[in-house]
């Protein structure tokens, strides 16, 4: 039975700003709401008359599904707002949209931007809950917190595990909130990829700098490969993909020849014969597809406990009571 | 106009070596005679400044003014009253406005706009480079003769060095200051803050000290190859500083400007994405900070300037990498001058007054400023360093309030500020 943890606040802006305790009552949540997608009817009325805006000012198919797929089991309304192009349309700025936001009375505003600091912009101007669902290159907690949901299925506990993020770093919101959820959870956390693709002074953060991949892969417990952003990388942080493959692809030949049975993690979309092989996606070390599953889980439990639910209520709520 | 005699202030004049208690006498715009016991002329105002501190007048030689073009962020006029308010009797105003002042006609609009502004004296700038573009040089001599007093592409680098070169030695003929805004932007790419750890942490695009340090590197020596007169413009990293300093023991003629925020601030100021915390040259480290603090002591940053960059408050609400670069600086200059350097020991009250005051004047050749020796102009400050103020953007003159030292408490600032001995501001009892 989970403990009673301090609430999360009015908003999920990132990791940063969680404590180990709240991190674990979203956890042990979303371990109580899984259950919730193996029924015939898989709803709960626990949303029920809660307003939800997904708001989606960059493209994102899989992250806007899975919430969506959170919100509907949880029985909310919900309205979708999309935009294409990176930034709101001009004319209107992320500060129209707060107001507009703001006026129509919602409970709850998942926004995916893509400026940095957006779902703080949002967050600091209304009184409705925001959820980051990924803002700019700072973070992404869901993603974050169902990565480390589906590290603690197989490894148990994460504490003094080893757990390496590889790639681009520099662009990747998953990677910051990867480092910050993992080091509070009491993992070890190490960032390997080209210097090009590292953020300054990472160390800083607590994590263990690798340069190459062989050394990351013998140190490492689990590998959380991020995708190459491809429509980054014209501006010269790597020769080729082919050369990138070649130095820190991570292939089956390399996977075999790590010292410990190694789990393999990857946000998605994957790059397949870029980051990734697809016989180390598909193989027997990757658990790729449960972390989309987990995903829906995480995102039921944060959506239910900024709505006021408590962690240690979550099984109750199952069967019927609103948060 | 009737003399005006200045009664017992703490006259500091670091132009004549003078730090002492005495009386300045103004007439016909000019400074008459400053000594102990000067009897009132007929028909004098005087001005009792017993407990206070007599300058000459301060001197911005980097303010943005946004007009023409940008009249909702300052005009002119504002601009001057707002540095007459913050004891500014002169400021030298850049050249990047919309369009950019890179004709005479446009020099003249600046100065005749600034003379009738009741405020601070303006001085134009005109271009480097055409339309900023740092394809071909303006006509420097037009510029000169319509007013302008230096050259500048602030806002940009000039990023070709060929270009700078020509830039030097044209400008040569004219012994003219060419200003530059140090930032290669193949190294600085869309960076909206100072690269390192803080901006790691928040996901924003960092501009890396080097972007700075080598433009600066490459000016030196081009100012070293032509001998002419180079202005740097905010330094704000620490081999900045140093290359400066090795170049003036060279003897290279260069003058170079520390900001109050890059002595006063670090990047940790952008944290939770504040963008009146966004300016470029960006916040650095601390240790970048401390450099800049001690190049203002030592003298290798021998101005003090604000770069006041006035921006309307929709244009700063937006996500950060979308918000303008900038901060006002006219009020609050010479408060958090004072504040962070003098109040803590680092500089000595007549070291602050030559660095902003006959430092600037002299870097751009402004005659008969930055001093009070007779028959200089009658441009003074007065400034209570004992007052202690909160920074409230709400009372600025200025038009624009993105400061990000909002409820900062400081101590000394202007209580009256004369221009040709009119008096341009004056605190009132409310202050
Ligand atoms: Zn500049």
């Amino acid at each position: 039975m989970p403990q009673a943890v301090p609430s999360l606040g009015k908003d999920l802006l990132g990791l940063e700003g969680l404590t180990r305790e709240q991190i674990t009552g979203i956890l042990d949540t979303a371990e109580a709401f899984k259950e919730i997608s193996e029924r015939p009817v898989k709803k709960v009325p626990v949303l029920r008359n809660k307003t939800i805006v997904n708001a989606f000012f960059e493209n994102s198919t899989r992250t806007r599904i899975s919430f969506e797929f959170a919100e509907k089991r949880l029985a909310a309304d919900t309205v979708n707002i999309s935009s294409t192009g990176s930034s709101v349309a001009k004319g209107e700025t992320l500060v129209d949209t707060a107001r507009n936001l703001e006026a129509m009375r919602i409970d709850m505003v998942v926004i995916r931007h893509g400026a940095s600091g957006s779902a703080q912009f949002l967050a600091d101007r209304i009184a409705s809950s925001v959820i980051n669902a990924g803002d700019g290159k700072h973070e992404h907690p869901t993603q974050g917190l169902l990565d480390l949901l589906t590290i603690r299925d197989h490894r148990g506990p994460l504490d003094g595990l080893h757990v390496c993020i590889c790639g681009d770093v520099l662009h990747s919101r998953v990677a910051r909130s990867n480092i910050h959820g993992l080091r509070k959870m009491g993992a070890q956390v190490a960032v390997c990829g080209p210097a090009t693709l590292l953020p300054a002074q990472v160390a800083e953060m607590g994590v263990t700098v690798f340069r190459r991949i062989e050394e990351a892969i013998e140190w490492a417990d689990v590998l959380n490969i991020l995708r190459l952003q491809l429509e980054r990388m014209t501006g010269g942080f790597i020769p080729s993909l082919r050369e990138y493959n070649r130095v820190f692809g991570v292939t089956r030949a390399r996977v075999e020849a790590a010292p410990r049975d190694i789990l393999i993690l990857h946000p998605g979309p994957m790059n397949r014969g870029v980051e990734i092989d697809s016989d180390v996606a598909d193989g027997p070390h990757s658990v790729i597809l449960q972390q989309v599953t987990n995903g829906v889980a995480v995102r039921m439990a944060v959506l239910y406990l900024l709505s006021g639910g408590q962690p240690e209520q979550a099984e109750a709520a199952k069967t019927g009571g609103a948060a | 106009m009737n003399p005006v005699l200045i009664r017992g202030g703490r006259v500091v004049d670091p132009s004549q070596r003078m730090d002492a208690v005495a009386d300045v006498l103004l007439v016909d715009g000019r400074v008459a005679r400053v000594g102990q016991g000067i009897d009132a002329p007929e028909g004098a105002e005087t001005i009792d400044a017993s407990g206070l501190v007599v300058t000459p007048g301060l001197v911005d030689v980097h303010v943005h003014l946004r007009e023409p073009g940008q009249e909702h962020k300052e005009t002119i006029r504002t601009g001057a009253r707002a540095a007459a308010a913050g004891g500014f009797t002169t400021v030298v105003a850049m050249p990047n406005t919309d369009p950019p002042i890179d004709d005479p006609a446009a020099v003249g609009f600046v100065l005749a706009e600034g003379m009738r502004s009741g405020g601070a004296r303006v001085f134009p700038t005109g271009c480097i480079t055409m339309r900023q573009q740092g394809e071909q040089l303006t006509e420097f001599g037009e510029l000169i003769n319509a007013g302008a007093v230096a050259v500048t592409d602030d806002g940009k680098p000039v990023v070709s060095g060929g270009m700078l070169r020509m830039a030097l030695e044209y400008a040569l003929t004219f012994d003219l200051p060419v200003a530059v805004h140090e930032e290669d932007p193949t190294l600085a790419r869309k960076g909206t803050m100072n690269e390192g750890i803080v901006a790691s942490r928040l996901g924003l695009t960092g501009i890396p000290n080097a972007a700075e340090d080598v433009m600066i590197a490459r000016d030196l020596v081009l100012a070293e190859l032509t001998g002419a007169r180079l202005h740097v413009q905010h330094v704000s990293t620490r081999l900045g500083v140093q290359l400066i300093r090795e170049a003036k023991a060279r003897g290279v003629r260069v003058t170079a400007e520390a900001t109050p925020h890059h002595f006063t601030l670090t990047d940790a100021a952008v944290e939770a994405y504040r963008t009146d915390a966004k300016m470029n040259p960006p916040l650095r480290s601390e240790a970048d900070r401390d450099a800049v603090r001690q190049g203002v002591r030592d003298g290798t940053l021998d101005v003090i300037a604000t770069d006041h960059a006035p921006h309307h408050y929709d244009e700063k609400e937006q996500a950060f990498e979308d918000a303008p670069f900038g901060i006002v600086g006219l009020e609050t200059a010479l408060g958090l001058t004072y504040t962070e350097l003098v109040a803590t020991g680092l500089i000595d009250l007549p070291t602050m007054v030559e660095r902003m005051s006959c430092a600037p004047a002299r870097a751009m050749k402004l005659d008969g400023m930055g001093s009070l020796a007779e028959g200089s102009l009658a441009d003074v400050t007065i400034m209570d360093v004992r007052a202690e103020w909160t920074v409230n953007p709400a009372s600025f003159l200025s038009m624009s309030r993105n400061t990000p030292f909002t409820g900062r408490a400081l101590r000394c600032r202007a209580v009256r500020t004369l221009v040709g001995g009119r008096t341009v501001w004056r605190e009132t009892q409310a202050g």
